[in-house]
Protein backbone atom coordinates (compact mmCIF):
# COMPACT_ATOMS: atom_id res chain seq x y z
CA UNK A 1 0.00 0.00 0.00
CA UNK A 2 1.65 3.32 -0.86
CA UNK A 3 0.30 6.66 -0.95
CA UNK A 4 3.62 7.54 -3.12
CA UNK A 5 1.40 5.38 -6.26
CA UNK A 6 -2.13 7.05 -5.54
CA UNK A 7 -0.70 10.71 -4.90
CA UNK A 8 1.64 11.05 -8.01
CA UNK A 9 3.11 14.25 -8.48
CA UNK A 10 0.95 14.44 -12.03
CA UNK A 11 -2.44 13.72 -9.87
CA UNK A 12 -1.84 16.55 -7.27
CA UNK A 13 -1.16 18.43 -10.20
CA UNK A 14 -4.14 17.90 -12.27
CA UNK A 15 -5.86 17.53 -9.05
CA UNK A 16 -5.02 21.46 -8.07
CA UNK A 17 -4.80 23.00 -11.64
CA UNK A 18 -7.57 21.05 -13.31
CA UNK A 19 -7.80 21.28 -17.14
CA UNK A 20 -11.29 21.74 -19.01
CA UNK A 21 -13.08 22.91 -15.74
CA UNK A 22 -15.41 25.19 -17.24
CA UNK A 23 -18.66 24.84 -19.06
CA UNK A 24 -18.64 24.72 -23.64
CA UNK A 25 -20.16 27.44 -25.73
CA UNK A 26 -22.82 25.45 -27.42
CA UNK A 27 -22.56 22.29 -26.11
CA UNK A 28 -24.69 19.27 -28.07
CA UNK A 29 -24.74 17.07 -25.47
CA UNK A 30 -24.24 16.83 -21.74
CA UNK A 31 -24.36 14.66 -18.34
CA UNK A 32 -24.46 15.41 -14.84
CA UNK A 33 -22.91 12.74 -12.21
CA UNK A 34 -22.28 12.06 -8.30
CA UNK A 35 -21.11 9.58 -6.12
CA UNK A 36 -23.78 9.20 -3.26
CA UNK A 37 -21.64 8.13 -1.32
CA UNK A 38 -19.52 11.21 -0.49
CA UNK A 39 -20.98 13.80 -2.54
CA UNK A 40 -18.44 13.94 -5.41
CA UNK A 41 -20.33 15.13 -8.52
CA UNK A 42 -19.37 16.18 -12.14
CA UNK A 43 -21.12 18.07 -14.89
CA UNK A 44 -20.01 16.84 -18.32
CA UNK A 45 -20.50 19.04 -21.51
CA UNK A 46 -19.26 18.16 -24.57
CA UNK A 47 -19.44 18.96 -28.55
CA UNK A 48 -19.34 17.04 -31.32
CA UNK A 49 -19.15 18.35 -34.87
CA UNK A 50 -20.69 16.71 -38.10
CA UNK A 51 -18.19 14.15 -38.33
CA UNK A 52 -19.26 13.28 -34.56
CA UNK A 53 -15.45 14.39 -33.85
CA UNK A 54 -15.16 15.46 -30.04
CA UNK A 55 -14.65 19.24 -30.90
CA UNK A 56 -14.18 20.11 -27.52
CA UNK A 57 -15.54 19.08 -23.78
CA UNK A 58 -15.12 20.33 -20.68
CA UNK A 59 -16.68 19.73 -16.94
CA UNK A 60 -17.45 21.16 -13.82
CA UNK A 61 -18.07 20.13 -10.27
CA UNK A 62 -16.03 19.54 -7.24
CA UNK A 63 -14.36 16.58 -5.03
CA UNK A 64 -11.01 14.70 -4.65
CA UNK A 65 -7.93 15.16 -6.12
CA UNK A 66 -8.42 11.92 -7.68
CA UNK A 67 -12.22 12.94 -9.38
CA UNK A 68 -10.48 16.20 -10.36
CA UNK A 69 -7.47 14.39 -11.63
CA UNK A 70 -9.33 11.88 -13.57
CA UNK A 71 -11.70 14.27 -15.15
CA UNK A 72 -8.78 16.53 -16.21
CA UNK A 73 -6.75 13.70 -17.48
CA UNK A 74 -9.64 12.50 -19.54
CA UNK A 75 -10.93 15.70 -20.74
CA UNK A 76 -7.55 16.14 -22.46
CA UNK A 77 -7.62 12.56 -23.96
CA UNK A 78 -10.40 12.55 -25.70
CA UNK A 79 -10.90 15.99 -27.70
CA UNK A 80 -10.22 15.06 -31.47
CA UNK A 81 -11.41 11.70 -30.75
CA UNK A 82 -14.27 10.02 -32.77
CA UNK A 83 -17.48 9.31 -30.71
CA UNK A 84 -16.86 5.30 -31.22
CA UNK A 85 -13.50 6.04 -30.45
CA UNK A 86 -14.38 7.92 -27.37
CA UNK A 87 -16.47 4.83 -26.44
CA UNK A 88 -13.12 2.27 -26.55
CA UNK A 89 -11.50 4.51 -24.69
CA UNK A 90 -13.63 4.49 -21.79
CA UNK A 91 -14.44 0.91 -21.82
CA UNK A 92 -10.24 -0.04 -21.96
CA UNK A 93 -9.96 2.68 -18.53
CA UNK A 94 -12.86 1.14 -16.93
CA UNK A 95 -11.10 -2.47 -17.87
CA UNK A 96 -8.20 -1.18 -16.57
CA UNK A 97 -9.49 0.20 -13.09
CA UNK A 98 -11.93 -2.84 -12.76
CA UNK A 99 -9.24 -5.54 -13.04
CA UNK A 100 -6.58 -5.45 -16.23
CA UNK A 101 -2.99 -4.94 -15.12
CA UNK A 102 -2.78 -2.32 -18.66
CA UNK A 103 -4.47 -0.27 -21.34
CA UNK A 104 -4.80 -2.09 -24.39
CA UNK A 105 -6.24 0.53 -26.79
CA UNK A 106 -4.29 1.73 -29.84
CA UNK A 107 -6.17 4.78 -29.74
CA UNK A 108 -3.82 6.58 -27.32
CA UNK A 109 -0.05 7.21 -26.93
CA UNK A 110 2.45 5.65 -25.07
CA UNK A 111 2.54 9.06 -23.09
CA UNK A 112 -1.09 9.00 -22.69
CA UNK A 113 -1.07 5.95 -21.73
CA UNK A 114 0.95 6.68 -18.83
CA UNK A 115 -0.54 9.44 -18.12
CA UNK A 116 -4.12 7.31 -17.27
CA UNK A 117 -2.01 4.93 -15.87
CA UNK A 118 -1.07 7.53 -12.91
CA UNK A 119 -4.98 6.67 -11.86
CA UNK A 120 -4.03 2.74 -11.23
CA UNK A 121 -2.91 3.61 -8.07
CA UNK A 122 -6.28 3.58 -7.02
CA UNK A 123 -7.18 -0.63 -7.28
CA UNK A 124 -5.44 -0.21 -3.78
CA UNK A 125 -8.02 1.74 -2.40
CA UNK A 126 -11.13 0.04 -3.11
CA UNK A 127 -13.16 3.35 -1.55
CA UNK A 128 -11.71 5.36 -3.75
CA UNK A 129 -12.19 3.51 -7.54
CA UNK A 130 -15.49 5.41 -7.84
CA UNK A 131 -13.30 8.66 -7.21
CA UNK A 132 -11.21 8.02 -10.49
CA UNK A 133 -13.90 6.34 -12.36
CA UNK A 134 -17.12 9.21 -11.78
CA UNK A 135 -16.34 11.55 -14.98
CA UNK A 136 -15.69 8.04 -16.81
CA UNK A 137 -18.96 6.87 -16.69
CA UNK A 138 -20.40 10.47 -16.78
CA UNK A 139 -18.90 10.73 -20.01
CA UNK A 140 -20.61 7.71 -21.35
CA UNK A 141 -24.12 9.14 -20.30
CA UNK A 142 -23.29 12.01 -22.24
CA UNK A 143 -22.30 10.06 -25.17
CA UNK A 144 -25.85 8.54 -25.12
CA UNK A 145 -27.51 11.76 -24.26
CA UNK A 146 -28.71 9.96 -21.14
CA UNK A 147 -30.79 12.54 -19.13
CA UNK A 148 -30.20 10.44 -15.84
CA UNK A 149 -27.58 11.08 -13.71
CA UNK A 150 -24.99 8.93 -13.70
CA UNK A 151 -24.27 7.24 -10.48
CA UNK A 152 -20.85 5.30 -9.54
CA UNK A 153 -23.61 3.00 -7.66
CA UNK A 154 -24.78 0.24 -10.22
CA UNK B 1 -10.38 7.71 35.54
CA UNK B 2 -7.74 5.60 34.01
CA UNK B 3 -8.24 5.84 30.51
CA UNK B 4 -5.59 2.97 29.61
CA UNK B 5 -7.19 0.60 31.64
CA UNK B 6 -10.13 1.65 29.66
CA UNK B 7 -9.12 1.17 26.63
CA UNK B 8 -7.92 -2.32 27.18
CA UNK B 9 -12.25 -3.58 27.56
CA UNK B 10 -12.07 -2.76 23.86
CA UNK B 11 -10.31 -6.11 21.99
CA UNK B 12 -10.75 -4.03 18.72
CA UNK B 13 -7.10 -2.00 20.06
CA UNK B 14 -5.22 -5.31 20.76
CA UNK B 15 -5.14 -5.32 16.67
CA UNK B 16 -2.75 -2.99 14.74
CA UNK B 17 -4.67 -1.70 11.54
CA UNK B 18 -3.09 -1.84 8.59
CA UNK B 19 0.06 -2.18 10.70
CA UNK B 20 -0.65 0.51 13.33
CA UNK B 21 -2.09 1.14 16.31
CA UNK B 22 -5.67 2.11 15.62
CA UNK B 23 -6.46 5.99 16.72
CA UNK B 24 -10.07 5.93 16.33
CA UNK B 25 -11.62 9.28 15.54
CA UNK B 26 -14.75 8.00 14.28
CA UNK B 27 -17.18 7.37 17.68
CA UNK B 28 -19.63 10.24 16.08
CA UNK B 29 -20.35 8.16 13.20
CA UNK B 30 -20.28 4.34 15.54
CA UNK B 31 -18.23 3.54 18.94
CA UNK B 32 -16.07 0.63 18.97
CA UNK B 33 -17.53 -1.91 21.34
CA UNK B 34 -15.80 -3.16 24.98
CA UNK B 35 -15.65 -6.82 25.57
CA UNK B 36 -18.18 -6.86 27.48
CA UNK B 37 -20.70 -6.24 24.84
CA UNK B 38 -19.50 -8.40 22.68
CA UNK B 39 -19.05 -11.57 24.90
CA UNK B 40 -22.86 -11.03 26.37
CA UNK B 41 -24.51 -11.39 22.50
CA UNK B 42 -22.22 -14.15 22.23
CA UNK B 43 -23.19 -15.83 25.42
CA UNK B 44 -26.69 -15.38 24.65
CA UNK B 45 -27.24 -16.78 21.48
CA UNK B 46 -24.55 -20.12 23.07
CA UNK B 47 -26.18 -21.06 26.49
CA UNK B 48 -29.73 -18.65 26.94
CA UNK B 49 -31.27 -17.98 23.51
CA UNK B 50 -35.16 -17.65 22.76
CA UNK B 51 -37.58 -15.80 21.10
CA UNK B 52 -39.17 -13.13 24.15
CA UNK B 53 -42.29 -12.68 25.14
CA UNK B 54 -44.22 -15.55 23.69
CA UNK B 55 -43.39 -19.39 24.39
CA UNK B 56 -43.86 -20.14 28.32
CA UNK B 57 -40.91 -22.49 28.36
CA UNK B 58 -38.15 -21.84 30.51
CA UNK B 59 -35.52 -20.31 28.33
CA UNK B 60 -38.06 -18.19 26.53
CA UNK B 61 -39.10 -16.58 30.18
CA UNK B 62 -35.41 -15.82 31.02
CA UNK B 63 -34.94 -14.40 27.52
CA UNK B 64 -37.85 -12.07 28.48
CA UNK B 65 -37.01 -11.31 31.62
CA UNK B 66 -33.15 -10.21 30.62
CA UNK B 67 -34.72 -8.68 27.89
CA UNK B 68 -37.37 -6.20 29.83
CA UNK B 69 -34.41 -5.84 32.09
CA UNK B 70 -32.61 -3.69 29.37
CA UNK B 71 -35.64 -1.62 29.32
CA UNK B 72 -35.70 -0.76 32.95
CA UNK B 73 -31.72 -0.06 32.93
CA UNK B 74 -32.68 2.32 30.08
CA UNK B 75 -34.93 3.87 32.06
CA UNK B 76 -33.08 4.44 35.24
CA UNK B 77 -30.09 5.57 33.03
CA UNK B 78 -31.84 8.34 31.38
CA UNK B 79 -34.15 8.90 34.30
CA UNK B 80 -37.48 8.31 32.20
CA UNK B 81 -40.82 8.10 34.75
CA UNK B 82 -42.37 5.22 33.55
CA UNK B 83 -40.76 1.96 32.31
CA UNK B 84 -42.74 1.51 29.36
CA UNK B 85 -41.93 5.01 27.86
CA UNK B 86 -38.90 3.10 26.60
CA UNK B 87 -39.47 1.79 23.18
CA UNK B 88 -36.72 -0.67 21.04
CA UNK B 89 -36.36 -0.29 17.72
CA UNK B 90 -33.32 -0.73 15.29
CA UNK B 91 -31.92 2.50 15.67
CA UNK B 92 -32.40 6.20 16.30
CA UNK B 93 -33.36 6.35 12.48
CA UNK B 94 -36.49 3.96 13.18
CA UNK B 95 -37.30 5.85 16.35
CA UNK B 96 -37.26 8.98 14.36
CA UNK B 97 -39.51 7.65 11.47
CA UNK B 98 -42.09 6.07 14.34
CA UNK B 99 -42.75 9.25 15.20
CA UNK B 100 -42.96 11.09 12.14
CA UNK B 101 -45.05 8.27 10.33
CA UNK B 102 -47.38 8.45 14.01
CA UNK B 103 -47.50 11.98 14.73
CA UNK B 104 -47.48 12.77 11.10
CA UNK B 105 -50.80 10.25 10.54
CA UNK B 106 -52.95 11.88 13.55
CA UNK B 107 -51.61 15.50 13.96
CA UNK B 108 -50.57 16.74 10.95
CA UNK B 109 -52.72 18.53 7.91
CA UNK B 110 -52.25 20.60 5.05
CA UNK B 111 -50.39 23.69 5.56
CA UNK B 112 -49.00 22.86 8.84
CA UNK B 113 -45.49 23.38 9.99
CA UNK B 114 -42.89 21.33 11.58
CA UNK B 115 -40.08 23.21 12.79
CA UNK B 116 -36.67 21.17 12.46
CA UNK B 117 -32.81 23.13 12.53
CA UNK B 118 -30.35 23.29 9.62
CA UNK B 119 -27.67 20.74 12.21
CA UNK B 120 -29.87 18.08 11.70
CA UNK B 121 -28.63 15.26 10.28
CA UNK B 122 -30.68 13.34 7.08
CA UNK B 123 -32.44 11.04 9.72
CA UNK B 124 -34.37 13.95 11.27
CA UNK B 125 -35.07 15.60 7.89
CA UNK B 126 -36.36 12.87 5.29
CA UNK B 127 -38.77 10.95 7.91
CA UNK B 128 -40.68 14.55 7.63
CA UNK B 129 -39.84 15.56 4.30
CA UNK B 130 -42.00 12.56 3.21
CA UNK B 131 -44.77 13.96 5.04
CA UNK B 132 -44.28 16.64 2.68
CA UNK B 133 -45.93 14.81 -0.10
CA UNK B 134 -48.51 12.74 1.60
CA UNK B 135 -49.94 15.14 3.84
CA UNK B 136 -48.91 18.82 2.09
CA UNK B 137 -47.12 19.96 5.47
CA UNK B 138 -44.18 22.54 5.57
CA UNK B 139 -40.82 22.05 6.87
CA UNK B 140 -39.19 25.24 8.27
CA UNK B 141 -35.54 25.79 9.25
CA UNK B 142 -34.07 27.24 12.12
CA UNK B 143 -30.70 28.83 11.08
CA UNK B 144 -27.42 28.13 12.12
CA UNK B 145 -25.70 31.06 13.03
CA UNK B 146 -21.70 31.98 12.52
CA UNK B 147 -20.80 29.79 15.36
CA UNK B 148 -22.52 26.49 14.45
CA UNK B 149 -24.74 26.85 16.70
CA UNK B 150 -28.88 26.98 17.10
CA UNK B 151 -29.90 29.62 19.43
CA UNK B 152 -33.26 29.67 21.52
CA UNK B 153 -33.89 33.14 19.76
CA UNK B 154 -33.62 31.57 16.62
CA UNK B 155 -36.16 29.01 17.42
CA UNK B 156 -38.34 31.33 18.62
CA UNK B 157 -38.32 33.34 15.49
CA UNK B 158 -39.28 30.58 13.39
CA UNK B 159 -42.38 29.02 14.99
CA UNK B 160 -46.19 30.14 14.20
CA UNK B 161 -48.90 29.37 14.78
CA UNK B 162 -49.04 26.41 12.33
CA UNK B 163 -45.53 24.73 14.38
CA UNK B 164 -47.27 21.24 15.22
CA UNK B 165 -43.90 19.81 16.39
CA UNK B 166 -40.66 20.65 17.32
CA UNK B 167 -37.21 18.76 16.19
CA UNK B 168 -33.65 19.40 16.99
CA UNK B 169 -31.00 17.42 17.76
CA UNK B 170 -28.93 17.69 20.72
CA UNK B 171 -25.65 17.78 19.66
CA UNK B 172 -24.42 18.11 16.11
CA UNK B 173 -22.50 15.32 14.76
CA UNK B 174 -21.16 18.33 12.61
CA UNK B 175 -20.18 21.35 15.02
CA UNK B 176 -20.59 19.52 17.91
CA UNK B 177 -22.80 22.30 19.03
CA UNK B 178 -24.97 21.54 22.02
CA UNK B 179 -28.43 23.02 21.68
CA UNK B 180 -30.06 24.59 24.69
CA UNK B 181 -32.74 21.62 24.51
CA UNK B 182 -34.42 21.93 28.08
CA UNK B 183 -35.00 26.28 27.58
CA UNK B 184 -36.33 25.39 23.72
CA UNK B 185 -38.29 22.52 25.49
CA UNK B 186 -40.12 25.15 27.98
CA UNK B 187 -40.99 27.56 25.03
CA UNK B 188 -42.53 25.42 22.87
CA UNK B 189 -44.83 23.91 25.52
CA UNK B 190 -45.23 27.12 26.51
CA UNK B 191 -46.77 27.27 23.32
CA UNK B 192 -48.31 24.14 23.25
CA UNK B 193 -46.04 22.30 20.82
CA UNK B 194 -44.50 18.82 21.67
CA UNK B 195 -41.06 18.56 20.81
CA UNK B 196 -38.46 15.56 19.47
CA UNK B 197 -34.97 15.52 20.40
CA UNK B 198 -32.62 13.73 17.63
CA UNK B 199 -30.28 12.39 21.02
CA UNK B 200 -28.10 10.20 18.56
CA UNK B 201 -24.73 12.31 19.49
CA UNK B 202 -26.20 13.64 22.96
CA UNK B 203 -26.74 10.00 24.74
CA UNK B 204 -23.29 8.30 25.02
CA UNK B 205 -21.68 12.02 25.80
CA UNK B 206 -24.42 13.83 28.05
CA UNK B 207 -25.79 12.60 31.01
CA UNK B 208 -29.90 12.39 30.32
CA UNK B 209 -32.55 13.43 32.32
CA UNK B 210 -35.86 13.36 30.54
CA UNK B 211 -37.93 14.14 33.59
CA UNK B 212 -35.80 17.56 33.86
CA UNK B 213 -35.36 18.01 30.17
CA UNK B 214 -38.95 17.14 29.85
CA UNK B 215 -38.82 16.68 26.12
CA UNK B 216 -41.98 14.47 24.33
CA UNK B 217 -39.58 12.22 22.44
CA UNK B 218 -35.75 11.38 22.51
CA UNK B 219 -34.17 9.49 19.94
CA UNK B 220 -31.27 7.25 20.81
CA UNK B 221 -29.25 4.94 18.81
CA UNK B 222 -27.26 2.00 20.73
CA UNK B 223 -24.27 1.24 18.51
CA UNK B 224 -23.37 5.06 19.16
CA UNK B 225 -23.43 4.71 23.25
CA UNK B 226 -20.76 1.28 23.04
CA UNK B 227 -23.70 -1.13 22.13
CA UNK B 228 -24.69 -3.43 19.40
CA UNK B 229 -25.63 -2.28 15.63
CA UNK B 230 -29.54 -2.82 15.20
CA UNK B 231 -30.66 -1.46 18.41
CA UNK B 232 -31.84 1.98 19.18
CA UNK B 233 -34.18 3.23 21.70
CA UNK B 234 -37.49 5.54 21.39
CA UNK B 235 -38.16 7.83 24.37
CA UNK B 236 -41.84 9.06 24.78
CA UNK B 237 -44.12 10.64 26.93
CA UNK B 238 -46.12 7.99 28.20
CA UNK B 239 -49.24 10.01 26.98
CA UNK B 240 -47.67 10.32 23.37
CA UNK B 241 -47.35 6.32 23.16
CA UNK B 242 -50.88 5.89 24.51
CA UNK B 243 -52.40 8.40 22.08
CA UNK B 244 -50.27 7.73 18.99
CA UNK B 245 -51.16 4.98 16.68
CA UNK B 246 -49.35 1.54 16.02
CA UNK B 247 -46.38 1.98 13.70
CA UNK B 248 -45.64 -1.31 12.23
CA UNK B 249 -48.18 -4.40 12.60
CA UNK B 250 -47.31 -8.00 13.02
CA UNK B 251 -46.87 -10.31 15.82
CA UNK B 252 -46.53 -9.20 19.11
CA UNK B 253 -47.80 -5.85 19.29
CA UNK B 254 -51.53 -6.88 19.27
CA UNK B 255 -54.11 -7.91 22.02
CA UNK B 256 -56.75 -9.65 19.40
CA UNK B 257 -57.01 -10.16 15.68
CA UNK B 258 -60.33 -11.12 13.67
CA UNK B 259 -61.88 -11.09 10.24
CA UNK B 260 -63.64 -7.85 11.38
CA UNK B 261 -61.55 -6.10 13.54
CA UNK B 262 -58.00 -5.98 15.16
CA UNK B 263 -57.35 -4.73 18.71
CA UNK B 264 -53.53 -3.82 20.05
CA UNK B 265 -51.39 -4.91 22.79
CA UNK B 266 -50.75 -2.34 25.68
CA UNK B 267 -47.50 -0.72 25.93
CA UNK B 268 -44.41 -1.36 25.35
CA UNK B 269 -45.71 -4.20 22.84
CA UNK B 270 -47.73 -1.52 20.75
CA UNK B 271 -44.49 -0.40 19.15
CA UNK B 272 -43.06 -3.07 19.11
CA UNK B 273 -44.12 -5.45 16.26
CA UNK B 274 -42.32 -8.69 15.07
CA UNK B 275 -39.02 -10.27 16.35
CA UNK B 276 -37.30 -7.72 17.70
CA UNK B 277 -33.20 -7.85 17.72
CA UNK B 278 -33.47 -9.29 21.13
CA UNK B 279 -29.94 -10.23 21.82
CA UNK B 280 -28.30 -6.96 21.00
CA UNK B 281 -31.31 -5.67 23.62
CA UNK B 282 -29.90 -7.93 26.08
CA UNK B 283 -26.21 -6.59 25.30
CA UNK B 284 -27.33 -3.36 25.46
CA UNK B 285 -27.97 -3.77 29.22
CA UNK B 286 -23.96 -4.36 28.99
CA UNK B 287 -23.12 -1.06 27.69
CA UNK B 288 -25.41 1.02 30.12
CA UNK B 289 -23.02 -1.05 32.84
CA UNK B 290 -20.52 0.17 31.25
CA UNK B 291 -21.26 3.56 30.76
CA UNK B 292 -22.77 3.91 34.67
CA UNK B 293 -19.58 1.99 35.97
CA UNK B 294 -17.14 4.83 34.26
CA UNK B 295 -20.10 7.74 35.15
CA UNK B 296 -21.52 10.15 32.65
CA UNK B 297 -20.04 12.89 33.99
CA UNK B 298 -16.49 11.18 34.05
CA UNK B 299 -16.69 10.77 30.09
CA UNK B 300 -18.14 14.48 29.77
CA UNK B 301 -15.03 15.50 31.76
CA UNK B 302 -12.47 13.41 29.77
CA UNK B 303 -14.00 14.31 25.99
CA UNK B 304 -14.35 18.14 26.93
CA UNK B 305 -10.40 17.81 28.16
CA UNK B 306 -9.32 16.07 24.34
CA UNK B 307 -11.71 18.17 22.62
CA UNK B 308 -9.78 21.53 24.43
CA UNK B 309 -6.74 19.85 23.43
CA UNK B 310 -7.40 19.04 19.93
CA UNK B 311 -8.81 22.98 19.30
CA UNK B 312 -5.61 24.52 20.80
CA UNK B 313 -3.28 21.81 18.54
CA UNK B 314 -5.47 22.06 15.19
CA UNK B 315 -6.01 25.79 16.10
CA UNK B 316 -2.32 26.10 16.04
CA UNK B 317 -1.64 24.09 12.45
CA UNK B 318 -1.94 26.69 9.50
CA UNK B 319 -4.12 26.33 6.96
CA UNK B 320 -6.23 23.94 8.80
CA UNK B 321 -10.04 25.29 9.29
CA UNK B 322 -12.05 23.99 12.16
CA UNK B 323 -16.06 24.55 11.18
CA UNK B 324 -17.95 26.16 13.92
CA UNK B 325 -17.45 27.49 17.25
CA UNK B 326 -19.90 26.41 19.34
CA UNK B 327 -19.78 28.25 23.03
CA UNK B 328 -21.27 24.82 24.37
CA UNK B 329 -19.64 22.20 22.49
CA UNK B 330 -19.13 18.15 22.61
CA UNK B 331 -16.66 15.96 21.27
CA UNK B 332 -16.88 16.40 17.50
CA UNK B 333 -14.22 18.57 15.53
CA UNK B 334 -15.10 18.76 12.00
CA UNK B 335 -12.39 20.70 9.83
CA UNK B 336 -10.64 21.41 6.49
CA UNK B 337 -7.43 21.95 4.68
CA UNK B 338 -6.87 24.59 2.29
CA UNK B 339 -6.05 23.38 -0.96
CA UNK B 340 -6.55 19.49 -0.22
CA UNK B 341 -10.15 17.55 0.01
CA UNK B 342 -11.66 15.64 3.18
CA UNK B 343 -11.16 12.32 0.92
CA UNK B 344 -7.72 12.85 0.26
CA UNK B 345 -7.23 13.82 4.10
CA UNK B 346 -9.16 10.39 5.38
CA UNK B 347 -7.23 7.94 2.75
CA UNK B 348 -3.81 9.88 3.89
CA UNK B 349 -4.83 9.91 7.90
CA UNK B 350 -5.92 5.99 7.30
CA UNK B 351 -2.41 5.02 5.88
CA UNK B 352 -1.39 6.26 9.68
CA UNK B 353 -3.79 4.10 11.26
CA UNK B 354 -5.83 7.35 11.96
CA UNK B 355 -9.82 6.79 11.12
CA UNK B 356 -11.56 9.94 10.55
CA UNK B 357 -14.73 10.36 8.29
CA UNK B 358 -14.94 12.94 5.88
CA UNK B 359 -18.00 13.98 3.58
CA UNK B 360 -20.97 15.86 4.23
CA UNK B 361 -21.67 13.33 7.32
CA UNK B 362 -25.46 13.04 6.36
CA UNK B 363 -25.97 16.48 6.82
CA UNK B 364 -26.23 18.17 3.47
CA UNK B 365 -28.18 21.23 4.43
CA UNK B 366 -25.25 22.06 7.04
CA UNK B 367 -22.72 21.78 4.34
CA UNK B 368 -24.42 23.58 1.38
CA UNK B 369 -25.02 26.37 4.09
CA UNK B 370 -21.49 26.67 5.27
CA UNK B 371 -20.57 26.37 1.16
CA UNK B 372 -18.75 23.17 1.79
CA UNK B 373 -19.46 20.11 -0.31
CA UNK B 374 -17.20 17.73 2.06
CA UNK B 375 -15.37 18.28 5.67
CA UNK B 376 -13.42 15.69 7.64
CA UNK B 377 -14.45 15.08 11.13
CA UNK B 378 -12.50 13.35 14.10
CA UNK B 379 -14.73 12.72 16.60
CA UNK B 380 -14.15 11.20 20.29
CA UNK B 381 -14.99 8.78 22.74
CA UNK B 382 -14.00 7.29 25.99
CA UNK B 383 -11.00 5.34 24.93
CA UNK B 384 -9.24 8.19 23.02
CA UNK B 385 -6.04 9.96 24.43
CA UNK B 386 -4.29 13.06 23.89
CA UNK B 387 -1.33 11.04 22.14
CA UNK B 388 -4.51 10.00 19.51
CA UNK B 389 -4.83 13.70 19.03
CA UNK B 390 -1.16 14.18 18.53
CA UNK B 391 -1.17 11.71 16.09
CA UNK B 392 -3.98 13.09 14.20
CA UNK B 393 -2.16 16.48 13.75
CA UNK B 394 1.29 14.66 12.86
CA UNK B 395 -0.77 12.87 10.56
CA UNK B 396 -2.66 16.13 9.30
CA UNK B 397 1.08 17.76 8.61
CA UNK B 398 2.10 14.38 6.63
CA UNK B 399 -1.26 15.44 4.45
CA UNK B 400 -0.02 19.01 3.92
CA UNK B 401 3.70 17.21 3.05
CA UNK B 402 2.36 15.00 0.14
CA UNK B 403 0.17 17.77 -0.97
CA UNK B 404 3.07 20.01 -1.02
CA UNK B 405 1.84 22.65 1.44
CA UNK B 406 3.50 24.89 4.28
Amino acid sequence: MNLKELYQEIILEHGKNPRNLRKTDNFTRDAKGNNPLCGDNVHIYLKLNDNNKVEDISFEGNGCAITMASASIMTDLVRGKEEKEVKEIVTDFLDMIKEKDELNTQLLSEDEKTKLMCLSGVKQYPMRVKCATLSWHTLTSAMNNSKEIASTED
Amino acid sequence: MNIDQIKKEFPIFDNKVQNNDLVYLDSANSSQKPRIVIDRIYDFYSKEFSNVGRSVHYLAVAATNLYEQTRTSVQKYINASDKNEIVFTKGATEAINLVANTFGQKYLDEGDEVLITELEHHSNYVPWHFLRKSKKINIEFAEVNDQGEVTLEEIKKKITDRTKIICVTHLSNVTGAILPIKEIVNFAHSKGIPVLVDGCQGAPHLKLDMQDLDCDFYAISGHKMYGPTGIGVLYAKKKWLEDLPPYQGGGGMIREVKKKGISYGELPNKYEAGTMATAQVIAFNESIKFLEKIGIENIEKHEKELLDYAVELLGKNNSVNIIGNPKNKGGVISFTIEGIHPHDIATILDEDGVAIRAGHHCCQILHEKLGLPATARASFGVYNTKDDIDQLNKSINNCKKIFNLK
